[in-house]
């Protein structure tokens, strides 16, 4: 670790400003940041702690029904308490790291950091979020923009981020043995107005919605309609876990579990 | 009834109260006034030649006291392989020079070539980034295969090759098992490899070296499983600090596995520097440092042959292995894919014929020796999966082929066609006892139930033997080893009675001080809880050779009961004195002395007592005090035993494999505390477990490790792992040591892979598809893989 600053402010203003400064960032629940840090791979001047702002922490209802979660409340907290109004996003929440992990972890931490393996950016594609920040609302078909890539600016701040609640919905994640991150994620969410599959894990491209599949799911929402569906193997992630044919495989197979589990 | 105490009873571990309280002490708990901080450069290729390292920066940084780089150490010895290992043309094997920094050429990622000293650890390292090395890049060799090919690129230019030996054994056996296997009626090949492992122990490596100036002496805090060769290596080979001089501590160590027990350069660097700076100087490694830089585990590259009649009956083994020992030779790094693993390439088994080759191999990546099992594990998979295979191909029941094929109980002691004379045991009874444990003719029902949810369910089973308590010096010797292997033990008795027993084994988590007072407290009829180890200090213990291959209990407890037989003894002189008896009319029973044939008797502590207030005795007769030393070498290694199975279900559509059920009945002769040998075996299981599903190190072809974080390389959980069922009721008691104990810290590990990967092809097969072989890890990716190439 290099040296750096560390402030925490209570308000959300205060954290903006002092993200205004050169070679400032933000610190959420530094699951990631800090063994970033560690193996000095950045080297940021301040760090600006968001744990102290109340304002942007904490899980409810919004009045049009979404489900509004503050961008500093951890994985353990979504996984508690958004059980009651969305059992298929908490039980993705209690799926990340372990005990640890999601007592520190924050959504806000994981969306803006948006590792092509992680969970929660298949919930927010797979629910048509909207990803709420201190100075606009984005939406989720725009937010993601590649691995470890977004539509957040310098120094902005997810304040926020509201799911559409779903008739149905479950998160399917293959475990990568060694990290037991997304070897391949699938979140499949059922509206009114039709299925969003959202696929982690598998894509050079990061997060991604699978369209064929959402078709076909929207006119019949039983695993049996993906039977003549294919992911091509182009463009997926080859590593020492898996072959881009192995994901575009799980791909498929993990849909459909998850409309077996969601139905 | 349970023993409540003494051998054979299973007090809670009584280190556990420190351990789990928080109050362990490691070598990085020992803060030494004014103590400074090294961090290493450490090369980032795996083959390079460096031009020139310029330091001038970094000595001007803030806080930074010196800089090292391999120039200051070209005078001094180099760390060297602790066998001596002769190819089968009878030349002595290639042994490059082993430097405490990288001299000349870096040989793998993470090769150390300067050191900096500093105030603090930050300071060093910023320092240690600031040094300019220029090294120029050359092609790696990873590959076993490439690296023997003519033209290869060199890891030491000195030597003209990248072999460091040929060995056969046993050389005079080969022309008969050629022709044995030319003429058999049936011959199964498999070629596998047995996966490179990174140890992991869960404290890293650290060293903090002190120097008095006003004695000239030197004390090392170190993570070793071995303190007294760190100290013979450093003294004799390395540093040439006088043994008198240097006192070597190994304090608390977090886990070793193997991977401690070797003298490394960074001992030798701490202990130089603090000499120059006259300041202690403490190292404390980050786990990529451990990674990169831990000796690894295993790594063959294996081609075996079984030839047998149609009925199974076996009548040779034939092993071919390429063993890579990586960049440089590590301690045991030779020993370990020759003697412990090509005199056990007879198995359990009566067969008449075995030949095996290894060819020795560097390559630019991390040493690699000596790990839970060494040498066994390779011999045991090669051997068990084969056997598995023959037996389907010749339709014969899997424990079956076995059986026929043990040595029989009435055949001990059984010189094997590896060469090993085995003194004792029982596989029949092994096996017999893990039919018991597993429900065998349920396993059908439990595979149909399998098949419902779509997964396909498997039985694994093999058996294995090793050899522990490692060694009998005389043998040893004669097979190349440079040092002896015995272990000693001082019991030394207080007046008050309680008693210090100082040995030399090193406990790292195998619970010594537990188990060894069971045994002083049972010969001596006192209670355990007035025993206390002392190890891990050169200082203290008269000599010690360390703790790996299974030895402690075999070898330094068998010490133990030696010195404590000599306790015994100058007891009854003591006795007699006091009662007025002659020394051979004196009894020891229960703690008590007492003169044969009347009631007259003095109890333990009041000899205690006595022979600190020798007021009367007669001084040319009997010396006062109550201590004894023994050492102890072995007439003969040991030979645990078991048999092995498990249950478990592939998810054809993800490659995924969960261990429903694992059993494990094993001999490991007498036990002492049934608690720890269970504590033992679920470990080792754990390892062999992960080892066959989801442990493997990846080099890319120019020599980076892929898997060099968490991340990357798998380590089990306890979620992995089913409940396991572990049973040591058959016991064959060891016939040449006092204790009739055989050692059991390795079996589990050894025993274990054979019989996962078995049961993974077991369940392919059941479910028609036809795959006979995978290579460990048995990860998802590769399981499903294998189904898919196969349909
Ligand atoms: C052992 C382990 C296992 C894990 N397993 C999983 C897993 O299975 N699945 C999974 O999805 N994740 C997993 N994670 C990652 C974990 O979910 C992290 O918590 C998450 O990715 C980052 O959240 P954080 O709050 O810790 O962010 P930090 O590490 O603090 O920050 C990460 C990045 O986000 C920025 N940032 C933080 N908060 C905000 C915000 N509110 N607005 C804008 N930018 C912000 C930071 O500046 C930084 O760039 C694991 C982590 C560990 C250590």
């Amino acid at each position: 670790m290099y040296n750096f600053d560390l402030i925490r402010p209570s308000t959300l203003e205060e954290a903006v400003k002092a993200l205004g400064q050169d070679e400032a960032q933000a610190l959420g629940g530094g699951q990631t940041l800090i063994p970033t840090l560690k193996q000095r791979l950045a080297m940021p001047e301040t760090l600006v702690s968001l744990s102290g702002i109340d304002a942007i922490k904490g899980v409810c209802v919004h009045d049009d029904g979404r489900l509004s979660i503050g961008g500093g409340t951890t994985h353990a907290t979504v996984a508690r308490e958004a059980a009651a109004h969305y059992p298929g996003l908490a039980a993705l929440a209690a799926s990340i790291g372990d005990p640890a992990v999601r007592a520190r972890g924050t959504i806000g931490g994981s969306l803006a950091n948006n590792d092509p393996s992680a969970c929660y950016p298949a919930a927010a594609l797979g629910s048509g979020a909207t990803i709420v920040t201190n100075a606009r609302e984005i939406a989720a078909d725009d937010y993601f923009q590649g691995m470890f890539t977004t539509a957040l600016d310098d120094g902005e701040i997810i304040t926020e981020v509201r799911f559409p609640v779903p008739e149905a919905a479950a998160y399917q994640k293959f475990e990568q043995p060694a990290s037991r991150f997304a070897l391949v994620g699938v979140f499949v969410a059922r509206y009114a107005d039709g299925v969003r599959v959202a696929v982690t894990g598998a894509s050079e491209e990061g997060v991604f919605r699978w369209s064929e599949a959402e078709a076909a799911l929207s006119s019949n929402f039983a695993a049996d309609a993906l039977k003549d569906l294919s992911v091509p193997a182009d463009g997926m992630i080859g590593d020492l876990h898996g072959t881009p044919d192995y994901r575009a495989h799980l791909v498929k197979v993990l849909t459909g579990r998850a409309v077996a589990a969601a139905s | 009834m349970p023993k409540d105490h003494g051998i054979g009873a299973s007090p809670t571990r009584r280190e556990d109260v420190r351990f789990l309280t928080g109050r362990g002490k490691y070598t990085d708990d020992i803060a030494l006034h004014g103590q400074t901080y090294a961090v290493f450069a450490r090369s980032q290729v795996a083959n390079g030649v460096i031009k020139s390292i310029d330091t001038s920066e970094a000595e001007a940084m803030p806080g930074v006291l010196a800089v090292f780089t391999g120039e200051d150490f070209v005078d001094v010895g180099g760390n060297p392989a602790g066998w001596q290992i002769n190819s089968r043309d009878g030349q002595p094997m290639k042994e490059p020079k082993r430097p405490v920094l990288a001299h000349g050429k870096v040989r793998h990622v993470g090769d150390a070539y300067a050191a900096v000293i500093a105030e603090t650890e930050e300071q060093a390292r910023d320092a240690a980034e600031a040094i300019v090395a220029e090294i120029d890049e050359e092609p790696a060799v990873v590959d076993m295969g490439k690296a023997l090919a003519d033209g290869a690129p060199l890891v030491h230019d000195e030597i003209g090759t990248n072999q460091c030996f040929d060995w056969g054994w046993i050389e005079d056996n080969r022309a008969a098992t050629d022709e044995a296997i030319k003429n058999a009626p049936h011959v199964t090949t498999l070629e596998l490899v047995n996966n490179r492992l990174v140890p992991n122990a869960m404290e890293p490596r650290a060293s903090t070296a002190d120097y008095d100036p006003g004695t000239g002496e030197y004390t090392l805090y170190t993570t070793s499983q071995n303190p007294h060769l760190t100290r013979l290596l450093i003294s004799a080979f390395v540093l040439g600090i006088p043994e008198n001089k240097l006192k070597v501590v190994a304090p608390d160590v977090g886990g070793g596995f193997g991977s401690k027990i070797y003298h490394y350069g960074e001992e030798a660097l701490v202990l130089a520097a603090a000499k120059k700076i006259g300041r202690p100087v403490r190292w404390t490694a980050s786990r990529s440092e451990s990674f990169l830089t831990d000796a690894h585990g295993r790594d063959h590259v294996t081609k075996i042959e079984l030839a047998c009649e149609k009925d199974g009956t076996f009548i040779a083994f034939r092993t071919e292995t390429m063993a890579n020992v990586g960049a440089y030779l590590s301690n045991f790094s030779t020993a370990t894919p020759t003697f412990l693993h090509g005199t056990l390439m007879a198995g359990n088994y009566a067969v008449p014929n075995v030949y095996v080759n290894v060819k020795a191999v560097f390559t630019n990546t991390a040493p690699v020796d000596a790990y839970r099992g060494a040498g066994r594990p390779e011999a045991t998979y090669s051997l068990e999966r084969v056997i598995d295979m023959a037996a389907r191909e010749l339709g014969i029941d899997p424990l079956e082929i076995r059986r026929k094929n043990f040595v029989q109980p009435d055949q001990f002691p059984f010189t094997s066609a590896a060469g090993l004379e085995y003194d004792t045991g029982n596989y029949g009874a092994l096996v017999d006892k893990l039919e018991e444990m597993i429900d065998r003719d349920g396993f059908e029902a439990r595979r149909k139930a399998s098949e419902k949810n779509g997964k396909l369910r498997g039985l694994g089973v093999n058996t294995y033997i090793e050899a522990c308590g490692i060694a009998p010096s005389n043998l040893v010797g004669v097979l190349g080893s440079r040092v002896g292997l015995y272990d000693a033990a001082t019991v030394r008795v207080n007046a008050t009675g309680n008693i210090a027993v100082m040995v030399g084994a090193h406990s790292h988590g195998q619970g010594h001080e537990t188990a060894f007072p069971q045994v002083v407290a049972d010969m001596l009829g006192i209670d355990e809880n007035s025993v206390e180890i002392v190890h891990g200090d050169t200082s203290k213990i008269p000599f010690g050779m360390g703790t790996y291959g299974s030895r402690s209990l075999a070898v330094c407890g068998s010490a133990v009961v030696r010195a404590t037989e000599k306790v015994i003894n100058k007891g009854k002189k003591i006795a007699a004195h006091m009662l007025e008896a002659s020394e051979a009319d004196i009894e020891f029973t229960d703690g008590q002395f007492s003169v044969a044939g009347t009631d007259k008797s003095v109890g333990f502590g009041e000899v205690a007592l006595k022979a600190y207030i020798p007021h009367d005795f007669p001084l040319e007769d009997l010396e006062p005090g109550l201590e004894e030393t023994a050492f102890y070498d072995p007439a003969n290694f040991t030979y645990p035993a078991g048999a092995y199975a498990c249950e478990v279900e592939v998810d054809p559509e993800t490659g995924k494999v969960t261990v429903c059920s694992f059993a494990a009945a094993d001999d490991f002769g007498n036990v002492i505390n049934p608690m720890i040998v269970e504590g033992q075996v679920h470990g080792g299981l754990a390892q062999g477990i992960g080892q066959a599903l989801i442990e493997g190190t990846v080099y890319d072809e120019n020599g980076q490790l892929l898997s060099g974080t968490y991340m990357d390389y798998a380590m089990p959980r306890a979620d992995d792992f089913p409940m396991f069922k572990v049973d040591h009721s058959c016991q064959t008691p060891c016939t040449h040591n006092p204790l009739g104990v055989k050692g059991c810290g390795e079996a589990g590990a050894i025993g274990s892979p054979p019989a996962i990967v078995n049961g993974v092809i077991d369940a392919l097969q059941r479910g028609g598809i036809d795959v006979t072989h995978i290579d460990m890890p048995l990860s998802p990716g590769r399981v499903w893989q294998a189904i898919n190439g196969a349909q």
